[in-house]
């Protein structure tokens, strides 16, 4: 460890938008010097590194620079200030069978994208029968890859990529090729490159899949890199800035003054204003046992309260998610899904989660909650981890949870 | 791969090449990527070949057919209609075609490479000249296979090359392709940009500078006496033809597969003996090939440069 296997040097990528592109000899010179276009900078001064055999997510909403970023770490984009530096041999997966010439036949085409990946005709004659093997394409392998169906094409670009043996792999949010079976076999392979200490970057939408796979991830926003961390501190950065945009969007005016794209501290001072119609100011877990002993036993009750400051009426729906360690999410719970109230006066308030029972064996848990708006989606905010559930078991039940049961035994005549 | 135990046991002790992805890479840094992807070009070429062939003898034969019917409308044109009166003027003909032919398809075909493969360029990360190279290389197999042609026919009419010039061949085919190289490399960035550049370079490769090429009337016979006695600004005009890059290199062609250098008796009646290829001798045309050289790795590192500066935002501007 220690290597630093990807260096991502204050990347800036600008691009022009041009209103009017023109494209040939003649509208240029016609249009000599006044073609108008618009500067937009997909990415400003990100700059991270990725140590050997780590796993590191990029996080962001649309248009926050993502892919961009990714086409630079690959080098299909050359970034217009900044570097990239990669040690080793470099794998993109921008998008699947990229590359595939569909006159020609399956086998022909994996040496065409093994060597577009920049393998020798050798190194492919030893991986072949894996490939084929993984894109389980044993059968059509002599066809025209213009026959194949959709769902052949990408397995068949999946397979080529993963098995070219690279040092860096890099993933733009193809993991969603084919059936379940072959996503997880898509997963499983991903795990054993980790194993293997390779390194991997990969874009994602999906928070929970950052969490189970990434070492750490890099959030992006407007072409700034605003947080970078562990995965979970990541993910609530995220989920802050998602929020942010919900709020620019609802209100369509200048509110991104006002929140500076580089703030990312916690929501420390939880303030309702015009933005901001509501709050949720403390998040507290409450069972039997509290004030005596830190822990909940399995089977106990257990309240989750909320408490909000809302500045304005507003029509709301507040969520409850627990997690356990490995961020899998156990339960998420809408107030929206379960008939309460929506309609929420302005002022002050507590809302209450009660479950008779919390059924889930020994573990420590995080809590977060938000309150978003029921129609839009718009999220009003959010608590990532805002509290924590520690569980003990009693029983000697081992798995996840703890069902009542009835144990009988009626021997046969 | 997963059996095989060096690549399962970890990557971490393997010795790894370092790569930049900088707005400005280096042509010495770039001729290296692409001396590292030289089994993509063969890859690309081979698939090319493959596509335009359908894997078939009979689609070698079908792309074979637009040569041949060049070389029969000339030879009918100039040798039965116009009667230049030249011995074999086919095979004249043939020799400079050969070695026009490899230049115009590698250039026609590289200049709209990037531009047919925006796919690719959009996805792929690998060096965008491989693509321009790959043009010129399926025109060089191309030449090969015209190359087999010309034999049958110089076996054929019992026609006798130059033997002892033969070593010119490859001689005049190095300047050739690397001006392939350069016109290719450079005409197929700068058709991102300006995507008529695709049309004019049809208009000027596809006729202008055929014309401006001894191929189908003879160097000595026509150009020479006519343009050596001309001037324009005190410069003898037969210096600007010599601009040219393609003439020393068509003229090689012919002085080894035509190989008349003395004079020649025309079939048409009443015309005396005539010179028609130059009466150098074996160093002119070296020398003349040479220059050729220089001026084309000149602009090949020109090519470089631009396409360099171009191919940033290649993936951009598809």
């Amino acid at each position: 460890m220690g290597n630093i296997a990807v260096e991502i040097q204050d990347v800036s990528k600008r691009f022009r938008l041009y209103h009017q592109k023109y494209t040939s000899l003649k509208e240029r010179v016609i249009h000599a010097g006044r073609t108008p276009y618009t500067e937009l900078w997909a990415l400003r001064d990100v700059g991270f590194e990725v140590e050997e055999g780590q796993t590191v997510g990029i996080l962001g909403r649309n248009g926050s620079g993502k892919s961009t970023l990714l086409k630079c770490v690959c080098g299909v984009l050359q970034p217009t200030e900044g570097q990239v530096v990669v040690r080793g041999k470099l794998a993109g997966l921008l998008e699947l069978g990229a590359g595939f010439q569909p006159d020609l036949t399956g086998r022909q085409n994996i040496y065409l994208n093994g060597s577009l990946l920049g393998l020798a005709k050798s190194d492919i004659d030893k991986v072949f029968d894996d490939v084929v093997a993984f894109a389980e394409l044993d059968q059509f392998i002599d066809n025209q890859v213009k026959f194949y169906s959709s769902g052949m094409y990408v397995r068949l670009g999946f397979a080529v990529a993963v098995n070219v043996d690279p040092d860096v792999l890099v993933i733009d949010e193809v993991l969603a090729v084919g059936d379940e079976r072959f996503q997880r076999k898509c997963l499983d392979r991903l795990k054993e490159f980790q194993n293997q200490g390779r390194t991997i970057i990969f874009v994602s939408h999906s928070p929970d899949q950052v969490r189970a796979i990434c070492d750490q991830a890099v959030v992006l926003s407007d072409g700034r890199m605003v947080g970078h961390g562990a995965p979970g501190e990541a993910v609530r950065i995220f989920r802050e800035h998602l929020l942010e945009a919900g709020d620019i969007l609802a209100l369509g005016h200048g509110d991104d003054e006002a929140a500076p794209a580089d703030e990312v501290g916690p929501i420390a001072v939880s303030t309702t204003d015009s933005s901001h119609p509501i709050r949720i100011t403390e998040v507290t877990v409450e069972h039997p046992g509290t004030g005596e002993r830190p822990y909940l036993i399995t089977g106990e009750r257990l309240t989750i309260s909320l408490q909000y400051s809302a500045a304005s009426i507003t029509t709301a729906s507040f969520v409850v998610e627990i997690r356990d360690d490995l961020s899998k999410v156990l339960l998420r719970t809408e107030s929206g899904d379960l008939g309460a109230p929506l309609e929420i006066a302005s002022g002050t308030g507590t809302v209450s989660f009660q479950w008779a029972t919390f059924p889930f064996l020994d573990g420590v848990y995080h809590v977060s909650a938000g309150v978003e708006h029921r129609a839009g989606g718009r999220l009003y905010d959010w608590k990532e981890s805002a509290a924590k559930l520690e569980v003990m078991n009693p029983t000697k039940n081992v798995g996840l949870i703890n069902l009542p049961v009835a144990v009988t035994l009626v021997p046969d005549r | 791969m997963a059996l095989e135990a060096p690549a399962a046991s970890g990557v971490a002790g393997r010795a790894k090449a370092t790569r930049v992805v900088a707005s400005h890479i280096s042509v010495p840094r770039r001729v290296a990527e692409i001396w590292r992807s030289r089994q993509l070009l063969i890859n690309l070429v081979s698939t090319e070949i493959r596509v335009k062939y359908k894997n078939s003898i009979l689609g070698l034969v079908w792309s074979l057919l637009a040569p041949a019917m060049a070389l029969l409308v000339y030879a009918i044109v100039f040798g039965v209609a116009l009667k230049n009166g030249y011995p074999e003027f086919v095979i004249l003909l043939f020799s400079g075609l050969l070695a026009w032919n490899l230049f115009q398809t590698s250039v026609l075909a590289a200049t709209g490479a990037i531009v047919n493969n925006a796919g690719l360029v959009k996805k792929v990360s690998f060096p965008r000249e491989i693509l321009a190279l790959a043009s010129v290389g399926s025109a060089s197999v191309f030449f090969f296979f015209q190359a087999c042609v010309m034999v049958i026919f110089l076996v054929a009419l019992h026609w006798r090359p130059a033997f002892g010039e033969l070593w010119l061949i490859p001689v005049a085919l190095v300047p050739l392709l690397v001006l392939c190289s350069a016109m290719a490399i450079f005409l197929s960035a700068v058709n991102v940009y300006l995507r008529d550049i695709q049309h004019l370079t049809e208009v000027v490769v596809g006729s202008a500078w055929f014309w401006a090429c001894p191929i189908v009337y003879s160097f000595a016979h026509i150009v020479e006496p006519k343009l050596s006695t001309h001037h324009i600004l005190g410069i003898p005009l037969i210096w600007i033809y010599f601009l040219n890059p393609m003439v020393p290199i068509v003229l090689t062609f012919e002085r080894v597969l035509y190989a008349k250098t003395g004079l020649v008796p025309l079939t048409t009646a009443g015309h005396t003996p005539t010179q028609l290829l130059p009466t150098w001798g074996s160093m002119t045309y070296v020398e003349l090939d040479a220059i050729v050289l220089g001026v084309s790795l000149i602009f090949l590192y020109v090519a470089m440069v631009v396409f360099g500066r171009l191919a940033g935002n290649f993936a951009e501007e598809l």
